[in-house]
């Protein structure tokens, strides 16, 4: 059928047939489009790691990671201060039951001061721990509280009743209660005022931990038909007596706790120090402060440790200088790596590339 | 008789004709072809089946039952079973497809119709409803539908005429003759069905020139051999028709049983990705084993303190039971570094890449109306790694069409064009041709350039007029005049048939002939000539002759032959005039046409009387006949006067010495194959630049006996192995096969090739052959072609690559690793057995040289990322192993597991894989030896293997140990803990997802626009669905399966995870930049050299490289042009193949060498032509 205007040029040329195809004398051409597509000649960009690209792409980063990296190090370097004292606590632990009491020395900080506690050597993020929970029961769901998941077993059920919180991770809650105390020069002994909200998401707070009946108020008979964690000294709804928004699911020492730890060794935020309304005195004034702990959780059975953390934050969160000494390293290595490539390329580097293809 | 009524082990076929009731007993195969797998209902059953026998597939089923154990489980059913659907659904779409076109296909061919005598009445049925036993009708040019023995036809003695092309690819055509008792049956449909003869044969087999049996009839037993026997795949020629008795139907005849079983082709990647993985999974299991040792360990020593908050207390007393059940639970886990989605994504690749060839405008032959079309979809990456071609040659490389191309009459050549100042014109479609119109009676299709032939015919110069008078009558060919005028000649090879064309075009027309007469239209007038003898072609004489008597009663011996034996029996006074014309003839070879030299000779009445007597002694002979009757056409063939010469171009495909030119320079070897003689396959060796005069040496293997073939090759491999020596005196023996500068070319023909192909032979022949660099097998089977095949497949581990265009070539075509199939033409059977088709021979360079070269680019670079992406994201598990009790906890939520491989970086890679190209087209062809790194399989091997899944396992390292060190204090910018878990599982599932993608940026040298949506899609849709799956709206519906609600607001909100992730993506990539980098700077690869050449040419715009020419330099004189068989001169003098029985018209006794014999001729005629075939 084109035999006869056949040309090796029109190869490339358009083909009507490919075009019409609703009329009714339109043969469909066997030709193939000539779309770009097809003819995998769509317009592309075609790099290629030269010297003029990678080099100044090591020089870069090494320009930009240095500074970065000394900046982290520097802002951390500054949380670091507010830390001795609470390593002091972290490295000592209880051995009774008891009450402890610690003095720390104080700088003078303005601003929140955070208070944490932190486990050594707690698997919280072992596989059979992580999955014992019930997310729909904690979410409020009715028929979950009185039913919990298959997952929360052997915390599921206690005296026939089903516990609520179920599983694992809600009987291990972290029990002890840390007070603290500054020790005025006269001896006398100030309560600090410890804050126990805003410490946990706000989406865990309000979105996934949510009391089960809406409108009741009365927890107590909301929980009625289940049983406590077999750990636990009291019910959940009674986690906090006093403040109706921080009790059953919505505690929020409760909701961090939930909030299962990456790694063995992990600290979770406890309490927070609000900064004084004048802005004129520090925080934690300087002086000596008392820790008193009532112990409850144990931890000594498997080797583990607990700490006591004071720390203040800024932009990039709290103390971290494997950051800012990493993006150091980084930065110099690329930086160096640029130089090394750089002295390659230009004494054994092929400039004459394309001169020498055969054929 | 017993009869053996199983069909299984069946010893021996008894047909009876017309008895379809008795023929039914023996449940013979019916005519219907099948080569589709499933139907409608079968479908699903057996293709899950098959899908599930693969070695992936099976083991995520196996996967999926663990994960419904809750003891082990640590992971979601849906983690597994969604990939797993995707990827059966995909590949079960792909196989129904495949089918449905099988399907058609069968039906095509299963309904095509034929015409069977069914209860005295011949009735149309279509081909599926042909039974063994039924009589079938068949007409002129109709493929025939079965396996037949010849009953009756419309020639006289019961002769037929078939082409065997379709079978073993020769194109002459055959005579077939039906026994007289049958043949006498004719037309007479009555008859036909009263015939009731039952023939006893051999079972089913692939012998295409054998067959044996008996007809009984009427109480008489004839024998039955491969002369009446028409085979399937064949088409009758100049016959009306003829009827035949079913033998052999459907996957029984014996072309289907030469076919050989379809063999499912696997890709050396396909194999080398079964054994990586299995490595893989042998890796995983190790993991496995160490996780689980771990875990035993740990459940010791750590566990056992800790049960008061891990539950279970019973595993922790045992706690090799625990490591037990964490082993499984880590098989889980871990079972993303067996790549589920690899072998579909593979699939959608290579289907991708068969797209592509077939949309290729510039592998589509207009003049045909055909594409290219890819048949098979799974091995396009090895057509990048071709390293052998094997060819056939007719209608393959050359297009099976002789053109009378020039000539030399008398010292003058003509068939050139030239322009006003003298120069030679090169002829193409739109150089102007002559006009025959003066000649009522000419070809249509004939085309000539030259003007000045027909000047000097209309100037009626005698000695052209004699040139064109011999060619006219001085042939074995048959007319054939349907209407007034319209002239077909029937000519047993085309290079006659092109030559009397000729001649009748420039009003020589040879018009008819009688056993004893010729008829010309010389220049429109009717002149009968005498035919007295006819002193026959054959192999040694390499001429043939005829003497006739012209109206005039001058007696005359016209001969025409090859030009060296010809020149030898000139009269002395020709001397000059044979130098004018062997300068002539160099040319025209010079050119790669093949010639003939003319001469004539005036005979005396008394010399030829004489010599006539001595004549009809001679076949009369007993002993030594064919030696005597030799000697007597010696005797008068000598002092002719020569005429001149004629040059023959046996027309070559387009472009094919260019596509072998350049197909050689991408160090491919391509061997010629084909069933033609030795003499037509060296003369196209030499014209497709394959042989050269500068070759060193061309060696011929034509021994008959086993020891011959041995000496000859032994002898060749000693000689060549001297000169290697010579040539290279200081390489060692490892590396002289790629050093050779000599160049050598092998010839072998069938004979020798069956020994060579022996046990003891086969390594000397390989080795010798793989020395050459040309290598042609002449006069082989089909058999032997595919053996040929197997051989290389089987000594060299190359990959091998068939084309072909016959039937002849679907054993070839089925055991090269591709096979290649030419369409367009008329028989479907090598297109049908193919893996790839397309119209011309010349489109194998774009096909391997383009399309092979960037599918195995593409293939190599997306598995490398493939391995190293699952590697990276899967042994970060392993790593936190370490640091969660050896737990089978999870890094990473689970939707991100289900979604990683299949959603967030599958695209990407797919893009990568299809449209990427390294280089583009036009270097692709201007360098072929960029095709080198496919051969010897450089992009993707067990190294580069260890290299990227070594890559995949240091970024997973740097992926998890990163983010654990920043979090192992880190804290929310508003005091709230932010090393939990899902923070922590974003933070490295974030890192993941951008430095997967920064690294197949990396890969990707062709950022087409569909690859910058894919790339920067996937990273829009990871954080899409991230930030949805935390969503408070998808949490509150599944509250269980959700369970990381807010995770990605609170913690990408966080500056200190972005420094975390750029931290890593720099530490994962840069390493590889820097490496990658130094490699093409000091050791680049040709790749990257071209690259480079490539980038700078086009900043400076695009230059229009020519494609090379290919100069042919040969100057060697092809033998002779015979392509035609001995023995049709017997046929015409004896009248058999005429259709009006000869009266004896003629005044002067006629003389036919065989005349004496011819009561038992038919045996004669059929020893002839079974001459050439062994």
């Amino acid at each position: 059928m084109m035999a006869s205007s056949y040309n090796a040029k029109d190869e490339d040329g358009h083909h009507p047939g490919s075009v019409g195809s609703g009329g009714p004398g339109a043969v469909k051409s066997k030709k193939p489009d000539n779309t770009a597509f097809k003819q995998q000649r769509l317009p592309a960009w075609q790099p290629i790691l030269t010297a003029g690209t990678v080099l100044p792409a090591f020089f870069m980063i090494g320009l930009i990671f240095i500074p970065i990296g000394i900046g982290l190090l520097v802002t951390s370097n500054n949380i670091k201060e507010f830390e001795v004292r609470a390593v002091a606590i972290a490295t000592s632990y209880c051995v009774i039951r008891a009450l402890c009491s610690y003095t720390a020395p104080r700088t003078k900080d303005f601003s929140n001061v955070f208070m944490y506690y932190g486990l050594s050597n707690f698997y919280q993020n072992h596989r059979r721990y992580v999955k014992s929970r019930d997310d729909s029961q904690l979410n409020g769901d009715k028929s979950s509280l009185l039913n919990p998941s298959k997952e929360c077993e052997p915390y599921r059920t206690s005296d026939k009743k089903s516990i609520a919180p179920c599983g694992a991770i809600a009987n291990s809650l972290f029990n002890d209660t840390l007070e603290l105390f500054y020790i005025h020069p006269n001896g006398s002994r100030i309560a600090i005022h410890l804050v126990k909200t805003g410490i946990a998401w706000w989406t865990d707070k309000h979105v996934k931990f949510r009391n089960p009946g809406e409108n009741n108020n009365n927890l107590s008979i909301v929980f009625q038909d289940t049983s406590k964690p077999v750990n636990w000294r009291k019910p959940v709804y009674e986690l906090d007596p006093s403040d109706p928004d921080n009790n059953g699911f919505i505690n929020e020492d409760f909701i961090v706790w939930m909030r299962t730890a990456a790694l063995p060794t992990f600290r979770k935020l406890y309490r927070i120090i609000q900064k004084k309304k004048d802005n004129m005195t520090p925080t934690l004034p300087p002086g000596n402060y008392s820790l008193e702990v009532i112990y409850n959780y144990p931890v000594r059975s498997f080797d583990g440790r607990k700490r006591m953390i004071l720390s203040t934050i800024s932009w990039m969160g709290g103390k971290n200088p494997f950051l800012g000494i990493a993006y150091i390293t980084v930065g110099s290595v690329c930086f160096f790596l640029g130089v090394v490539l750089l002295i390659i390329h230009h004494k054994y580097g092929n400039r004459n590339n394309n001169a020498d293809i055969p054929n | 008789t017993k009869l053996n009524f199983s069909s299984a082990l069946e010893e021996e076929r008894h047909v009876r004709a017309n008895d379809r009731d008795y023929n039914e007993r023996f449940s013979y195969a019916d005519n219907r072809i099948k080569t589709a797998k499933y139907n409608v209902f079968t479908f699903l059953p057996i293709n899950l089946f098959e899908q599930f026998q693969r070695f992936a597939n099976a083991y995520f089923l196996v996967l999926l039952i663990l994960q419904l154990i809750p003891e082990i489980s640590s992971l979601s059913w849906f983690t597994t079973i969604v990939p797993l659907v995707l990827v059966l659904a995909i590949t079960a779409v792909k196989d129904a497809t495949d089918d449905y076109f099988r399907h058609k296909s069968d039906q095509q061919v299963n309904t095509r119709q034929s015409q069977v005598l069914i209860k005295g009445k011949l009735q149309n049925e279509k081909w599926m409803n042909v039974r063994v036993g039924d009589i079938i009708k068949l007409e002129n040019n109709q493929f025939v539908a079965a396996d037949l023995l010849l009953l009756s036809s419309s020639e006289p003695y019961g002769l037929c005429y078939i082409e065997t092309a379709e079978l073993d690819g020769e194109t002459n055509l055959k005579v077939r003759q039906a026994l007289t008792v049958t043949s006498d049956l004719g037309d007479d449909v009555a008859k036909l069905a009263d015939f009731s003869g039952e023939v006893i044969c051999e079972p089913p087999n692939n012998k295409l020139d054998k067959f044996t049996g008996t007809l009984c009839w009427k109480d008489n037993k004839y024998s039955l051999d491969n002369e009446k026997m028409l085979l399937r795949g064949c088409v009758l020629r100049n016959t009306e028709w003829c009827f035949g008795l079913v033998i052999f139907a459907g996957l029984q005849t014996k072309l289907m049983q030469n076919c050989g079983r379809t063999k499912f082709k696997r890709t050396s990647i396909d194999k080398l990705m079964n054994t990586l993985v299995l490595w893989i999974f042998g890796f995983l299991i190790c993991m496995g084993i160490i996780l689980a040792i771990g875990n035993t360990i740990w459940e010791q020593k750590v566990g056992s303190d800790f049960w008061e908050y891990l539950q279970w207390k019973e595993l922790t007393i045992n706690a090799v039971f625990s490591g037990f059940l964490t082993f499984w639970s880590y098989i889980i886990i871990l079972n993303t570094v067996v790549p589920i989605s690899l072998y579909v994504s593979v699939e959608v690749l290579r289907l991708g890449h068969s797209y592509f060839i077939n949309w290729d405008r510039r592998m589509y032959y207009s003049r045909k109306a055909t594409p290219a079309e890819a048949r098979t979809t799974t091995l396009n990456e090895e057509l990048g790694q071709v390293e052998f071609i094997f060819s056939d040659k007719t209608g393959t490389l050359t297009q099976n069409i002789m053109v009378f191309n020039k000539c030399s009459i008398n010292g003058k050549t003509y068939g050139d064009v030239y322009d006003e100042f003298g120069h030679k014109v090169d002829i193409t479609e739109k150089t102007p041709c002559v006009d025959f119109s003066f000649n009522p009676l000419m070809d249509r299709k004939f085309r000539f350039h030259d003007s000045s032939l027909v000047e000097a015919i209309k100037l009626e110069e005698p000695l052209v007029q004699e040139f064109f008078r011999l060619l006219a009558l001085c042939h074995t060919i048959m007319p054939e005049e349907r209407n007034e005028g319209e002239l077909v000649y029937q000519a047993q090879s085309p290079d006659e048939g092109a030559l009397v064309t000729a001649a009748r075009n420039f009003g020589f027309v040879f018009r008819s002939r009688t056993p004893e007469t010729i008829t010309l239209y010389e220049m429109g007038q009717a002149v009968t000539y005498q035919l007295l003898a006819i002193l026959d072609f054959n192999n040694v004489r390499k001429r043939m002759s005829v003497i006739v008597r012209n109206p005039k009663g001058q007696l005359k011996l016209y001969s025409k032959g090859a030009d060296t034996i010809l020149f030898d029996r000139l009269d002395p006074s020709n001397e000059e005039l044979m130098f004018t014309t062997s300068e002539h003839l160099n040319e025209f070879a010079g050119e790669g046409l093949r010639t003939l030299a003319l001469a004539y000779k005036d005979l005396d009445e008394d010399v030829f009387d004489e010599w006539m007597k001595k004549l009809l002694f001679a076949s009369t002979a007993l002993d030594n006949r064919e030696e005597k009757l030799g000697a007597l056409y010696e005797e008068i063939e000598q002092g002719m006067l020569l005429l001149g010469a004629t040059a023959i171009e046996d027309k070559l495909q387009e472009g094919v010495p260019e596509t072998i030119a350049c197909l050689t320079l991408a160090n491919i070897k391509i061997w010629v194959l084909t069933g033609d003689k030795l003499e037509t396959a060296m003369n196209i060796g030499y014209s497709c630049n394959m042989l050269r005069d500068d070759m060193n040496t061309v060696f011929i293997i034509s021994g008959h006996t086993m020891l011959e073939v041995q000496q000859e090759l032994s002898k060749d491999k000693f000689s060549s192995g001297l000169d290697m020596e010579k040539t290279e005196l200081y390489s060692s023996d490892s590396v002289f096969e790629e050093t050779i500068i000599a160049e050598y070319a092998l010839i072998i023909n069938g004979h020798s090739l069956a020994h060579a192909l022996e046990a003891d032979l086969e390594q000397i022949l390989v080795d010798v052959a793989c020395l050459c660099k040309t290598v042609i097998c002449c006069r082989v089977t089909p058999l032997q072609k595919a053996l040929v095949v197997e051989l290389i497949k089987r000594h060299k581990r190359a990959v091998t690559l068939a084309i072909g265009d016959g039937a002849n070539d679907v054993s070839m075509i089925k055991t090269a690793h591709i096979g290649v199939g030419i369409s367009g033409q008329e028989g479907m059977q090598a297109v049908l057995a193919s893996d790839y088709s397309f119209a011309q021979f010349r489109y194998l360079q774009r096909l391997l040289l383009v399309h092979g070269r960037w599918s195995y680019h593409r293939m190599c670079n997306f598995l490398c990322y493939f391995f190293y992406k699952n590697f990276a994201f899967t042994l970060v598990h392993f790593w936190y192993g370490f640091l969660c009790g050896f737990s089978a906890q999870t890094v990473y939520d689970q939707w991100f597991i289900t979604l990683f491989n299949i959603v967030y970086t599958s695209l990407p890679v797919l893009a990568m894989g299809l449209f990427d190209q390294d280089v583009n087209e036009q270097y692709s062809l201007r360098f072929p030896n960029l095709y080198r790194p496919g051969q010897l399989n450089q992009l993707f091997n067990k190294r580069k293997f260890f290299t990227c899944t070594l890559q995949g396992v240091c970024t997973s390292f740097i992926l998890f140990f990163i983010p654990y060190g920043a979090f192992m204090t880190a804290v929310r910018d508003d005091g709230a803990h932010i090393s939990d878990q899902q923070t922590f599982a974003v933070t490295i599932a974030t890192s993941l997802v951008i430095v997967v993608s920064v690294q197949i940026g990396l890969d990707t040298n062709y950022w087409t626009a569909v690859n910058h949506f894919f790339i920067w899609g996937s990273l829009a849709v990871y954080f899409a669905i991230l930030f949805a799956m935390h969503s408070d709206g998808i949490f509150t519906i599944f509250p269980n399966q959700f369970p990381f609600i807010g995770t990605a607001r609170n913690s990408l909100n966080q500056k200190i995870v972005w420094l975390v992730i750029l931290l890593t993506t720099v530490v994962c990539i840069m390493p590889m930049v820097a490496v990658r980098f130094i490699k093409a700077d000091l050791y680049p690869t040709q790749t990257d050299k071209v690259r480079l050449l490539q980038q700078a040419t086009r900043k400076q715009g695009p230059q229009e490289q020519n494609l090379r020419r290919v100069r042919r330099t040969s100057s060697r004189r092809s033998a002779y042009a015979f392509a035609h068989q001995q023995g049709y001169g017997e046929l015409i003098t004896s009248g058999k193949n005429m259709k009006v029985p000869t009266s004896s018209t003629s005044t002067y006794p006629l003389y036919s060498p065989t005349r004496g014999l011819t009561g038992t001729s038919s045996a004669s005629i059929c020893k002839c032509f079974r001459h050439q075939k062994h």
